[in-house]
């Protein structure tokens, strides 16, 4: 008797949370509308909203290589399968013609698509919560202005039950807080601008925060390094693996024109992150760069100490390594002599010249994905302009030999032991079991662009 | 300020033509003028081509006893197919098969001295000397047969290498020759074949050098591997007028391998019994040296200012009818063009050895009389005993690295007598190093009548001399480097028929005002010479840009404006061949898409050309993707009709890649672009769909240069087209996608 | 001393291992084909092929090269034997000043004996990190083209046994 009534007692329980979950989760389509007449925008707000889509590097997820802006198809590898971004351009049968502002707007603060759907968080809307009514506003007025293209994504290719949307209701009420940015009244306005874009549109953390198994982001890591398209994220934290500590000056730079000298040239998909960046104004970037700063903190003596050490050792005489090739290491050394020294020994200065290992973040990394992802694939030339241009050794060097020189670059330049998995890693990544994305370091790739001529 | 104006016009230069073949000699070293033959004193018949300055017929051919036919010829193969094409015009007049004549190329010990293989004259003056002088050695050993064979001359006919009479007795050239049979002076009435009978020149032949260069054969400088040789590298100063304060050359001395350092002032080299421990050495050295630089460069943002307040003088290159005339509408435009490189592939290279108190140097000089007088200078020797022998190097597109490198074999090779020295440049060297064609600023202004007739025409254009090649030694960078630093040649305006920096700066349209000038500068901070086309790449830019804007301001099409102020039947043809073939017409294209024409008779004496292609503009991204380009040409009798088609191919992809991408990139010290990374060229991405040349062939008619003809054109054409396609103008070259996008988004 | 398989023949070589095959192939083994443009893998003049895939010789050293398949132009046949790509690139007159086009020639070789119905457009992107300064661009598509016609049909054509 009691174990019926506890029985029934939890099927009502469960029917209750059931009923409860869904009235949750269930969301509501918005009419459609007809599509908007573009002349009805204003030119300054589409202007905004062009500098605003820059931050949020829209073009990035929503354009193919080499395709129509905005109108999707991206291929976005996830741990989960592979997620194509939908399209966004005004056309009312397969783009966002159709949508009301109200229905934009929901789709940035709470994950919802118009008809209703939740969004898979490969769409960062758990930053795009905190962009404010009126930035929408003008997003809005900047998407409904572009050219619109018949485009539809190909299927998701996610295994069951994840293709399921509504799973994705339960993700949001585990790791979703919904809700535009609030200031932090103890920090100044520059900080707080700083954490607006760093946090909402910039969506820093969708690739420098660690996730969950469930795909979300740790809570308390709050960029304390992740992980995108097959490149590791660095942390933006004390956790900061650069040799020489990151300054606010030297992120400004960085973020401004696609290198420093102390740090690189950005690659992977970051450099299609600061090449829109070079979009917006100095005092924008500014902020974020104060944000940043202000999240790694100060750096400890002994950091700032090594820092010094490494500007000493780079201004020393040139010193000739021996190719003894009965060691690991010794094999590393002969290898980047003959094949990597040409460029990444100094004389030639950033950005085109290679980076001076002492200084590179990548080679004092946690991982050693970056190391072979630079190594196997290089930096493909942009056509027709200037960019820093490696040659990929996937073809000339094995994964063997891939290991004996990423150990005598960390025994050398960062004075770290060997990664332990470098083969196997090595091994993913050629087969494309680990799929990376391969750009160019051209800065201003695929970049929304300062609209006037489309209006023409 | 006051700017003395120099008064050479190009008319009193013309006028005085007569009295000058007699009396007027140019020595060579002071002909800074590209391309030019220097004239000496000679009969007053007209000898053609270079015949007029080697009249000894032997001196161009000679027949051996077992009948091997040689054909020496002062020019240089540089990848134009010349190898080819002069023998092609050879074996037409010898009657033999092209195959069976032996060209030998620019050598200053065998070869006559035909100056610089530049400005598309190798056909025009060493091809023409060597047809006449072939056609007149056939009616000689012709001759010779008729005594031989008792049968009158006009009855016996060459053919196959023999000389034939009617009933079929035979005599071979072989047996005809004697000694100094043909050491006599060539006839100027000498009379060639006519057209219809021809075998050789105007038809297909394949190229004698490609086999061997895609199977690996020797073809080039740097394949040489003459017994001995050591390795060299130079290690070049951080910029232009860097000092060295410091180098300690103890580690270097015991690096693996390393036999030499040549240091002489500024002139620093190692020299290895290996490639690799060459360029190990020169590393090394690199990081050692201490210099001391200097900021001297003018601001890369700011050089049309910097063109416009640096002017010592202006000539005047043409000044015709009245100053001014009424008309009814007047526009005005400036355009401006950065510095741009050759970019030659292959980084100039060099052999040289002395040995016997002689320095032979093998070198991809365009000149190798030039280069070998300036040599002979620099290292204080007789000019007899310095040789100079043309081997291929990469394309050079004008006046590259090469000379130099040859200088620096040269130089060398002097402190290790008996070894022969391989110096060859890295890649930041060329690109440092050579010099590039010069940034231009030029400034149209004309006016149309009612009837949309332009009446009155003023060109003004600012740019240094188009070509500083050897020379002296100061012309040299080892020259200037060592330390007896031999001063740079003084940079002369001189006002040509054939142009320097003003070539094509004056239209070929038929305007009856024109004042053009010429507003020269001559400090050079930035090294420039003579590269492709010299000053017609900005002048038909600007030109040909201009036509466009005042075609619409007279409310015509581009192409119908351009035949209404033509009269040149020849120049109609190429056009009218373009406008059909590319089915020009004013048919609305999609938003972003745009057709552009243009076109130019390359220093209005050479080739005609006409070119239209269709260009896509991507405002977003700044890019223009051009889809297909059609070509017309004329160069008068066509002896390599492929060659012609290569040559303007390239000639098109070459000027797309500088007109879309390319500007040599400087901050106040340093030249900042020491590679690919920094300094872009075209790649297979960008590259057309389609690119299609015709050859409007006039078989009979002289030869006008071809090989350059394109530049000029390719770069007016994609600024129409982008007109066309945007409705705004871009002025200024290259056309980056960062002037594109701010062009646009204004 | 270090063994090199190149073009199928066994080569001992005395050079430091750290050595890049560019210098090897040329100094060593006196094969012309591969050339020096940049040094710094932005050219390709350089290209071989090394276990079916293209190369930059400049900066491969051979202390990687032990057991591994090299092939350079010279592996695809002599002036008096062309091979395909070679007949092509002679059918075509496919060369100008002809630097870059050895590369150009075992870019598209990898590309071809990987994929021997390589489409048009795969051919402009396998190219791209070859640069051509003269402008032959337009004969070497095509060259290549006809390279993959005459590769599949030499296929297509049965072998006989015996």
């Amino acid at each position: 008797m009691r174990l019926k009534h506890f029985l029934f007692g939890l099927l009502g329980v469960v029917i209750v949370a059931c009923a409860g979950f869904f009235a949750i989760a269930w969301k509501s389509a918005i009419a459609p509308i007809r599509p908007l007449d573009r002349t009805s925008f204003d030119q300054a707000l589409i202007h905004k909203g062009a500098m605003l889509a820059a931050v949020g590097n829209c073009t990035a997820c929503h354009t193919q290589p080499g395709g129509r802006s905005f109108a999707g198809s991206f291929a976005l590898p996830t741990p989960f399968g592979t997620i194509y971004s939908s399209n966004i351009t005004p056309d009312p049968e397969t783009g966002i013609g159709t949508w009301s502002e109200a229905a934009f707007n929901r789709a940035m603060r709470e994950g919802v698509s118009r008809d209703g759907k939740h969004l898979y968080p490969a769409f960062p809307f758990d930053h795009f919560t905190l962009v404010s009514d009126e930035d929408n506003k003008a997003l809005y007025a900047f998407l409904m202005t572009r050219p619109p293209v018949k485009q539809s994504p190909p299927a998701n290719e996610l295994p069951f039950p994840l293709n399921i949307r509504l799973v994705l209701a339960g993700w949001k009420l585990l790791f979703f807080n919904e809700g535009p940015f609030q200031k932090v009244a103890s920090e100044s306005e520059e900080w707080n601008r700083g954490a607006y874009l760093v946090n909402g549109l910039g969506h820093c953390g969708a690739c420098h925060t660690p996730r969950n198994m469930f795909g979300a982001e740790r809570a308390g890591m709050h960029l304390a390094g992740g992980q995108a398209e097959g490149w590791s994220a660095p942390a933006l934290n004390p956790s900061s693996p650069a040799p020489i500590p990151w300054t606010q000056d030297s992120l400004f730079a960085y973020l401004r024109q696609g290198w420093h000298a102390d740090h690189g040239v950005t690659n992977g998909p970051m450099g299609e992150v600061t090449g829109n960046l070079g979009l917006l104004p100095d005092s924008d970037v500014k902020t974020i760069a104060t944000y940043v700063a202000a999240l790694m903190g100060t750096p400890s003596p002994e950091r700032q100490q090594r820092g010094e050490q490494i500007r000493k050792k780079i201004g020393e005489d040139f010193v000739l390594a021996s190719a003894r090739t009965d060691t690991p290491a010794g094999r590393g050394a002969a290898i980047y002599q003959a094949a990597c020294a040409t460029c990444h020994d100094g004389s030639r200065p950033l950005p085109f010249g290679g980076i001076n290992f002492h200084l590179s973040s990548t080679i004092n990394a946690p991982d050693a994905q970056n190391a072979i992802n630079m190594v196997l694939f290089g930096l493909p030339a942009a056509s027709g302009r200037q960019s820093a241009i490696m040659p990929g050794f996937a073809a000339a060097m094995t994964d063997e030999q891939l290991t004996d020189l990423l150990a005598y670059l960390r025994e050398t330049f960062a004075g770290q032991p060997a990664w332990p998995d470098v083969a196997a890693r090595a091994a993913d990544t050629r087969s494309g079991k680990f799929q990376v994305s391969v750009r160019p370091s051209d800065g201003i790739e695929r970049g929304p662009d300062d609209i006037g001529a489309q209006d023409q | 300020m006051n700017v003395p104006t120099f008064d050479i016009t190009r008319r009193t230069f013309l006028a005085g033509t007569g009295a000058l073949v007699v009396s007027f000699t140019i020595p060579l070293e002071a002909s800074a003028q590209e391309g030019e033959v220097p004239t000496a004193p000679k009969p007053p018949a007209k000898l053609q081509g270079s015949l007029a300055d080697t009249p000894s017929l032997d001196a161009w051919i000679r027949i051996d006893a077992d009948g091997t036919i040689t054909v020496f010829t002062g020019k240089a193969e540089l990848g134009q197919g010349t190898k080819t094409s002069l023998r092609q015009i050879a074996a037409e007049e010898l009657e033999v098969a092209p195959r069976e004549i032996h060209l030998i190329t620019a050598d200053t010990a065998i070869t006559p001295n035909e100056g610089y293989t530049a400005g598309s004259q190798t056909i025009q003056n060493s091809g023409t000397a060597i047809r006449y002088a072939a056609a007149q050695v056939r009616q000689i050993l012709i001759a010779q047969a008729s005594g031989k064979l008792g049968v009158p001359a006009d009855q016996l006919k060459a053919e196959n290498g023999k000389v034939i009479a009617p009933n079929g007795a035979s005599v071979g050239y072989g047996e005809l020759v004697s000694e100094q049979m043909l050491h006599i002076e060539a006839d100027p009435n000498t009379k060639i074949k006519s057209p219809d009978s021809y075998h050789a020149i105007g038809k297909p032949f394949a190229r004698v050098d490609i086999p061997g260069k895609v199977t690996g054969g020797e073809a080039y400088v740097q394949d040489m591997r003459p017994e001995g040789m050591v390795h060299a590298r130079v290690v070049r100063p951080p910029s232009y007028s860097a000092k060295l304060v410091e180098l300690d050359e103890t580690e270097i001395k015991t690096m693996p391998g390393v036999i030499a350092i040549v240091r002489d002032g500024d002139f620093l080299a190692v020299v290895a019994e290996q490639e690799f421990q060459a360029v190990k050495a020169m590393r090394a050295m690199t990081a050692i040296a201490k210099w001391q630089e200097q900021a001297v460069l003018p601001d890369q943002e700011q050089i049309p200012a910097w063109l416009e307040a640096n002017v010592r003088e202006v000539g005047t290159v043409t000044s015709v009818g009245a100053d001014t005339a009424a008309g009814v509408k007047t526009l005005s435009a400036q355009f401006t063009r950065a510095y741009q490189m050759h970019g030659s592939i292959g980084p100039s290279a060099a052999v040289a050895v002395f040995k016997d108190d002689a320095l032979t140097v093998w070198t991809h000089t365009q000149g190798v009389y030039p280069d070998r007088k300036a040599i002979a200078q620099m290292v204080g020797m007789p000019e007899d005993k310095v040789r100079c022998i043309h081997t291929e190097g990469s394309g050079c597109y004008g006046h590259n690295g090469a000379d130099d490198a040859a200088a620096d074999a040269a130089l060398i090779a002097t402190t290790l007598p008996g070894r022969p020295v391989r110096v060859q440049w890295m890649r930041d060297q060329e690109h440092l190093w050579e010099p590039y064609g010069p940034a231009m600023l030029t400034r149209a202004n004309a006016t149309l009548d009612e009837k949309g007739t332009i009446v009155n025409w003023h060109y003004d254009l600012w740019s240094n001399n188009h070509g500083t090649r050897p020379g002296s030694a100061g012309s040299l960078i080892a020259g200037r480097l060592m330390a007896k630093h031999f001063p740079p040649d003084a940079a002369k305006l001189q006002i040509s028929p054939l142009g320097n920096g003003d070539r094509n700066a004056i239209p070929l349209y038929d305007v009856p005002n024109q004042r053009v000038n010429w507003h020269f500068l001559a400090d050079m901070p930035v090294r420039v010479s003579a590269l492709r086309g010299l000053g017609a790449y900005c002048n038909v830019f600007s030109i040909e840009s201009f036509m466009d804007e005042l075609a619409e301001a007279a409310g015509a099409d581009p192409v119908e404006f351009r035949l209404r102020h033509m009269k040149d039947p020849r120049a109609r043809k190429v056009i009218e061949v373009t406008a059909d073939k590319f089915d020009w017409n004013n048919d609305p294209l999609p938003a972003g898409k745009g057709r552009g024409f243009a076109f130019a008779k390359y220093k209005n004496h050479a080739a005609y050309l006409a070119i239209a292609l269709e260009a896509e503009v991507d405002a977003e991204t700044g890019i223009i993707q051009i889809s297909h380009v059609v070509s017309a040409v004329d160069c008068g009798e066509a002896v390599a009709p492929d060659a012609i088609v290569n040559q303007t191919e390239g000639g098109i992809l070459q000027s797309m890649s500088w007109t879309l991408y390319e500007a040599v990139h400087f901050n106040n010290t340093r030249i900042t672009s020491p590679d690919w990374s920094a300094y872009p060229i075209l790649r297979f991405s960008a590259v057309p769909d389609s690119i299609e040349v015709h050859v409007v062939d006039n078989p009979g008619q002289p030869y006008l240069g071809v090989a350059e003809a394109a530049q000029g054109p390719t770069g007016g054409a994609i600024a129409n087209a982008f007109k066309h396609a945007t409705g705004k103008r871009l002025y200024d070259l290259p056309y980056t996608r960062e002037r594109v996008k701010t062009t646009l988004g204004a | 001393m270090m063994r090199l398989n190149v073009n199928g023949a066994v080569h001992e070589v005395e050079a430091d291992p750290s050595t890049p095959l560019l210098y090897v192939l040329r100094n060593d083994l006196k094969l012309n084909a591969a050339k020096f443009g940049c040094g710094m893998g932005q050219c390709g003049a350089c290209t071989v092929m090394v276990d079916g895939k293209a190369v930059f010789s400049c900066l491969t050293p051979i202390m990687l090269l032990e057991g591994r398949r090299i092939k350079t132009v010279e592996g695809l046949g002599t002036i008096d034997n062309p091979g395909p790509m070679q007949q092509a690139f002679i059918a075509e007159q496919s060369a100008q000043c002809g630097y870059c086009i050895a590369g150009m020639m075992m870019r598209a070789q990898a590309l071809l004996e990987s994929k021997p119905d390589a489409t048009d457009a795969d051919i402009r992107t396998a190219l791209e990190p070859n640069l051509c300064r003269c402008g032959t661009h337009m004969r070497i598509l095509k060259s290549v083209q006809r390279a993959r016609e005459l590769m599949k049909s030499a296929s297509a054509t049965p072998v006989s046994a015996g």
